[in-house]
């Protein structure tokens, strides 16, 4: 099977950077259909990885393909869903869902079968992430669970190749991200769309992911990548097993070691013996 | 022995950023305004100022009365008007589109928002005798000096509207397969429409004190020119009767725009 996405001894210096190169040597296939999620200590230039496979940032050596193809900028088969504020708060719900057709439409290349299509599509998506109620509120009145909710349905309504996800979680509560891998796997079930998912959250990358990859700073590297023992259909009670804490645990360590000489931890065990 | 069961506790109105029911708002609001018009108002009655220099509220409105059945209220009224609203239409339908080229494009910033920023701390007030020379006491003169007054402030307020754009908004339609255009058009424009709206508020209020400058040294008509004739013959009472009607045109036009503010962007107030 073809590769969804292929990066081959990637490299990114930003512009006017006197520190380590952001990435460097980075090799990663994804197949298609495939969950990959991306961990690793702050600085690691996940994020960034991530930005140059959208195109909203370049790279300075090696290549990014996606479908075989070089990606040369933002695409709409390369969707992504951010942290926050990337809804547009003076359209509603369906309105925003609808807002990649919206673009198509304003081509000039839609037919009316088009439009149908594009609302029991809009429709079904709406189900998909069980906001069917709130369809005409404004994007203020949600909280912010749903309104991820609404931007992960944004993303998919194009039917994007692969669909990006940039810490989209990040600053939910805790019960709410639960709920949301939940939502975010049967997604992935459903739509068969390929994944690649950024997090801080070593937990969230093993619950989630099929493979998790592990990145280093200085220089941003791919240290080691992990497939997760566990079954593709994955439940909430499976946080719990030995194979899951194991995976856990050994990710957890190889992040504390990266993070450099001193971790805070260590810096705050200094600060302690000082202030005796 | 059972202790009282204490008062529930109302919010505080004096806390820091503290809450207030609307009635409390405009009691508040009543007596900010009614203050320093009763203090007016005892002050002229006092007899401690001579009238010439300070007639009484009352002196005032039956000024402005006769100024609007006897003589023509509405004429000078309607020239300001006009010359505001041309000055103040002309400065927004350039400062708009170039604002946002600005704030959209960072080599179009390079190249106008210095050379903005310089002009813009050039005082308006200074062209006047340029422009006499230029334009003499025609329309086109005051209409320009409010224009001059306006437009580089607007340019630079517009830009930085739509800078404030979250990048977010801007990365997610880029990832959905939007083009520049449909950027600018769909996005850029929209989000800033609310600030770009407070910006024309704003603005508006300076096109005012422009335009009564204006009126002061290069007019023949006009509110700014009525007060300046009442000066040389010593009429006070027309002088507190212009002044009055130009801040109250401009607390109107400042209401309306909220009005606007509020029926344009109910998603911004909350409503659904």
């Amino acid at each position: 099977m073809m590769n969804k996405v292929t990066i081959q001894n990637l490299g990114k210096v930003f512009a006017g950077s006197t520190t380590a190169p952001a990435l460097q040597g980075v090799n990663l296939s994804i197949a298609d259909n495939e969950f990959v999620t991306l961990v690793g200590a702050s600085g690691c230039g996940k994020s960034t990885l991530l930005r140059i496979l959208a195109g909203l940032e370049t790279h300075t050596s090696g290549s990014v393909l996606c479908d075989g193809q070089p990606v040369a900028g933002p695409g709409a088969e390369r969707a992504m869903v951010f942290q926050h504020y990337s809804l547009y708060p003076w359209l509603s719900v369906i309105e925003n869902i609808k807002f990649s057709r919206k673009l198509r439409a304003n081509r000039g290349n839609l037919m009316s079968s088009d439009v149908e299509a594009a609302s029991g599509r809009a429709d079904a998506l709406l189900n998909l992430i069980g906001l069917n109620k709130v369809a005409h509120a404004y994007p203020n009145q949600l909280s912010g669970g749903m309104q991820q909710r609404v931007a992960i349905a944004r993303a998919l309504m194009g039917r994007p190749q692969v669909l990006l996800m940039d810490e989209p979680f990040g600053a939910l509560d805790a019960q709410t991200r639960e709920v949301m891998h939940d939502l975010i796997l049967h997604i992935h079930r459903v739509e068969k769309t390929t994944i690649v998912f950024v997090t801080h959250d070593v937990e969230e990358a093993i619950y989630l992911g099929q493979r998790v990859v592990l990145l280093q700073p200085r220089p941003g590297r791919i240290h080691s990548i992990y497939p997760v023992p566990l079954p593709p259909q994955r439940e909430q009670d499976m946080k719990h097993t030995a194979p899951f804490r194991a995976l856990r645990a050994e990710i957890l360590a190889r992040i504390r070691e990266s993070a450099g000489v001193s971790t805070d931890l260590d810096m705050l065990g200094q600060l302690n013996a000082t202030e005796v | 022995m059972s202790a009282p069961e204490p008062p529930p506790r109302r919010p505080a109105l004096w806390a820091i950023a503290g809450s207030m029911s609307r009635s409390q708002y405009w009691m508040f609001a009543a007596v900010g305004l009614l203050l320093p018009f009763m203090a007016w108002a005892a002050l002229s009655a006092s007899g401690w100022v001579d009238p010439v220099f300070l007639p009484g509220p009352l002196q005032v409105f039956e000024r402005l009365l006769t100024w609007l059945f006897e003589d023509e209220l509405l004429r000078d009224a309607g020239i300001s008007f006009y010359r505001v609203f041309a000055g103040f239409a002309l400065s927004a339908v350039l400062a708009l589109p170039i604002g946002l080229m600005i704030g959209a494009y960072r080599p179009v910033e390079a190249l106008l928002e210095p050379l903005t920023d310089f002009i813009r701390y050039m005082p308006a007030v200074a062209f006047i005798p340029l422009v006499m020379l230029w334009l003499g006491i025609e329309e086109s003169a005051k209409i320009s000096i409010i224009f001059i007054g306006t437009f580089f402030q607007l340019v630079l307020m517009v830009a930085e509207n739509v800078r404030l754009v979250p990048r977010a908004q801007i990365e997610a339609a880029q990832t959905m397969g939007a083009s520049r255009e449909e950027i600018i058009r769909l996005v850029l424009l929209q989000s800033a429409k609310p600030a770009l709206l407070d910006t024309l508020r704003i603005t508006m209020g300076w096109a005012w004190t422009y335009l009564v400058v204006a009126e002061l040294v290069a007019a023949n008509s006009g509110l700014g020119y009525a007060i300046l004739k009442a000066q040389r013959f010593l009429k006070t009472d027309t002088i507190f009767a212009g002044i009055l009607l130009i801040g109250v045109i401009g607390l109107l036009s400042d209401q309306a725009f909220r009005w606007l503010h509020r029926r344009s962007f109910p998603w911004l107030h909350g409503r659904g």
